[in-house]
């Protein structure tokens, strides 16, 4: 019932500009466009993604706080956008992550501890992007988007678009910020995006804020209205919602495949942590906010699903925190036995083929490196 | 006189600068509420308000172009740029609008602003974030760079930078803002910007340095002493235009010269002063002028940064090697 004075209660009715699947408090509602059924096996399994990443996140904080790692960037509050997103991907396709995708680096296989590795210091990405499908994280805001672009044009000089086969049709994905959308890389991307009619998916996680500034800075209207002005399509779904945010990227994803071009989703969510471990954000914003937002808790409102239809006991939730701590439990003995890698190597990375130059400043540093070793023994 | 942190320092001086001049106005990523990431403008919008303390859209390119206009307008943005990696995206506009408007306007448009870069490693930093690009700028004409390496000249630079009519990109050793306080003295008159200076005397061999080699520079020089070698100390301040007069003058006294700086070695800084020096004092010198700098890779993950930077026993070994010619 909708109050005839008020208006209808937000809550319960959804933004018309959002898509949602799932009310914050856990209810299933339609929408005409992502008419979508799930099953029990992938309700549970979005559940257990997303509880398992949340324990990978806060254990990663702690390795942080207990000075294993120089820095973390949370996740908090994003799981069902990353979730979402991640499994909404065919195996061929190609995922462009910023530095915070950890959810979805988990879609794609890559190990937590790898992710560790890079925040700790030990090197600056070391899985292999062709063997996940999942790029190195990029730090400098947007320039992966131009990547994702060029990479869905190759795959589509390949041929791999619109060919009707599903193991074959291929799409990209171009994570990015609120923040980063301002940058000049992301809208030229747009621009090539749409001139080429590539086929890649530009997946904003809007999570209001670029450190210390409000969305509010970078845009004057909701970010997925912006593609039109590059002629593709935008949407707004909400990002706390696994459901939805699965549903539409699975949509988009198949839309890109077919050879329909671009299109830019805008999964409208919260950072409840700090931008990352050195940041303060009590310098800047409201607890207030961050309560409102606890409200839409990604996890919470799909367990109250999970629990209500009776489709998870108490025994599948006992195993996925089970399943939780024997994460958290491998990622902090894994991470204190990560090696440090040696000096020697990095003149050994710099080039495909090793320029004699470089080999002379390498035989420069080990034998300075040898005369404190003879000092010391 | 006050003691303070090299960031309390920088943010006295833009403080003043701003008291003084309504037209100075500052831009940058979370420079406003924040106070930027490094505090560096802490407490500036709440007194100076948000049109004159500017969190801008996240955009470099969007920053420095944006500064040219108000420029134009008479106005004289300082601009922050939160870590060395992310100048990249302004590139552009720095070297080819920002360093040419001077000379391309026959000298009738003029473009007062400060573009100020936390640059250096040693934080424990991932990517992007403790590098050294002044080599970049040194080698672009129309631009002045200069390196502040203590609080005191933190606190007279940036106002002098402000001050300047030319465009000056204004590099902070990021390592030192919250380490090293010293004694400021507000009230005393600052040496000329674009002056280097011997921070101390020797007689045995001359280190030049800028930024967050000089206090690596001054450390060596404590051990070098207790093992009976005098080294002079020179910090460069202004790395363009160069001051090299005072090295010049130390090392017809020294005959040895080591240059000392954490930007790749090629082509830094050191290639520069070298040439220069062997041209001017040739006959002065006893041995070929070294380069202690960052390797010819990019720079590295943390847990191995200390041995990519110079430190005392590279600038020691250097120096040694300078005596063996
Ligand atoms: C080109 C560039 N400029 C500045 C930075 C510093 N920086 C890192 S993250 C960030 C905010 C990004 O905000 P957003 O795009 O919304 O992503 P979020 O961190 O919220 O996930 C900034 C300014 C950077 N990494 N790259
Ligand atoms: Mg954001």
């Amino acid at each position: 019932m909708t109050d005839p004075v008020f208006g209808p209660a937000p809550e319960r009715v959804p933004d018309p500009e959002l898509v949602q699947l799932l009310t914050p408090e856990g209810e299933r509602v339609h929408h005409p466009g992502f008419d979508v059924d799930f099953t029990a096996d992938e309700l549970c399994g979005f559940y257990r993604d997303m509880v398992l990443v949340r324990r990978l996140d806060i254990e990663a904080t702690a390795l942080q706080r207990h000075g294993e790692l120089g820095l973390w960037a949370q996740l908090l509050g994003q799981e069902a956008a990353q979730i979402g997103a991640g499994r909404a991907l065919a195996p061929q396709d190609f995922v462009f992550p910023t530095y915070r995708e950890h959810g979805v680096a988990w879609c794609r296989g890559v190990d937590p501890v790898r992710l560790l590795a890079l925040f700790r210091g030990v090197d600056q990405g070391s899985w292999d992007p062709a063997e996940h499908n999942f790029g190195l994280y990029t730090i400098v805001i947007g320039a992966q988007t131009l990547h994702a672009t060029g990479y869905a044009m190759g795959v589509q000089r390949d041929g791999l678009v619109g060919t009707g086969e599903p193991e074959r049709d291929t799409a990209v994905v171009a994570h990015f910020g609120d923040g980063a959308s301002s940058q000049g890389d992301v809208n030229e991307a747009f621009v090539f995006a749409a001139s080429f009619n590539a086929p890649v998916v530009f997946f904003c996680q809007n999570n209001q804020w670029a450190i210390s500034e409000p969305f509010e800075r970078q845009s004057r209207i909701p970010l997925y209205r912006r593609a039109h002005g590059f002629g593709f399509p935008g949407i707004r779904v909400d990002g706390n919602d696994v459901l939805a945010t699965y549903a539409v990227t699975k949509a988009a994803l198949q839309r890109a495949r077919e050879g329909q071009g671009p299109i830019l989703i805008e999964a409208y969510t919260y950072r409840m942590g700090a931008h990352t471990t050195t940041d303060d954000p009590t310098r800047y914003r409201l607890s207030d906010d961050v309560e409102h937002w606890k409200l839409k808790d990604p996890i919470a409102r799909l367990e109250v699903y999970l629990r209500r239809n009776g489709l998870a006991d108490d025994a599948f939730l006992a195993d996925v925190a089970a399943q939780a701590d024997a994460l958290g439990e491998r990622m902090r003995r894994e991470c204190h036995a990560l090696p440090d890698p040696s000096p020697h190597d990095l003149w050994d990375l710099v080039h495909a083929e090793k320029t004699a130059e470089l080999a002379a400043q390498q035989a420069e540093y080990d034998a300075h490196a040898a005369s404190f070793e003879e000092v010391s023994s | 006189m006050t003691t303070m942190t090299l960031a309390k320092a920088l943010n006295a001086g833009l403080r003043k600068a701003m008291e003084a001049d309504d037209k100075v106005v500052i831009m940058g990523e979370d420079v406003g509420t924040l106070g930027g990431v490094f505090r560096i403008t802490d407490g500036l919008q709440k007194d100076f308000g948000d049109a004159r303390v500017i969190d801008t859209p996240l955009a470099e390119s969007g920053i420095v172009g944006t500064a040219v206009g108000l420029a134009m307008r008479g106005y004289r943005p300082v601009v922050e740029i939160q870590f060395d990696g992310f100048v990249y995206p302004a590139y552009d506009q720095i070297v080819c609008q920002v360093a040419k408007l001077h000379f391309r306007s026959l000298g009738r448009v003029r473009i007062p602003m400060v573009i100020r870069i936390p640059f250096g490693g040693g934080i424990g930093a991932v990517e992007h974030h403790s590098e050294s690009p002044e080599a970049q700028f040194v080698h672009t004409p129309g631009l002045k760079v200069v390196a502040c390496s203590n609080p005191a000249d933190g606190y007279a630079m940036i106002q002098q930078a402000i001050h300047a009519d030319d465009p000056v990109v204004f590099l902070e050793p990021k390592r030192l803002y919250h380490s090293a306080k010293a004694d400021v003295d507000e009230s005393a008159p600052a040496a000329p910007l674009w002056q280097s200076r011997v921070v101390r005397p020797g007689s045995d061999a001359t280190l030049v340095a800028y930024g967050p080699t000089v206090s690596t520079c001054l450390d060596a020089a404590t051990v070098a002493a207790e093992e009976g070698r005098s080294l002079e100390v020179i910090d460069l301040r202004t790395l363009s235009p160069l001051d090299l007069v005072p090295v010049h003058e130390s090392v017809r006294r020294t005959g040895r010269l080591v240059v000392v700086h954490e930007a790749h070695v090629t082509l830094g800084l050191g290639a520069e002063i070298a040439a220069r020096v062997t041209e001017e004092c040739f006959h002065s010198l006893e041995a070929p002028v070294l380069r202690v700098g960052g390797f010819d890779t990019p720079y590295p993950p943390a847990r191995i940064e200390e041995a990519f930077l110079p430190d005392l026993d590279r600038v020691l070994d250097a120096v040694d090697r300078t005596f063996g010619f």
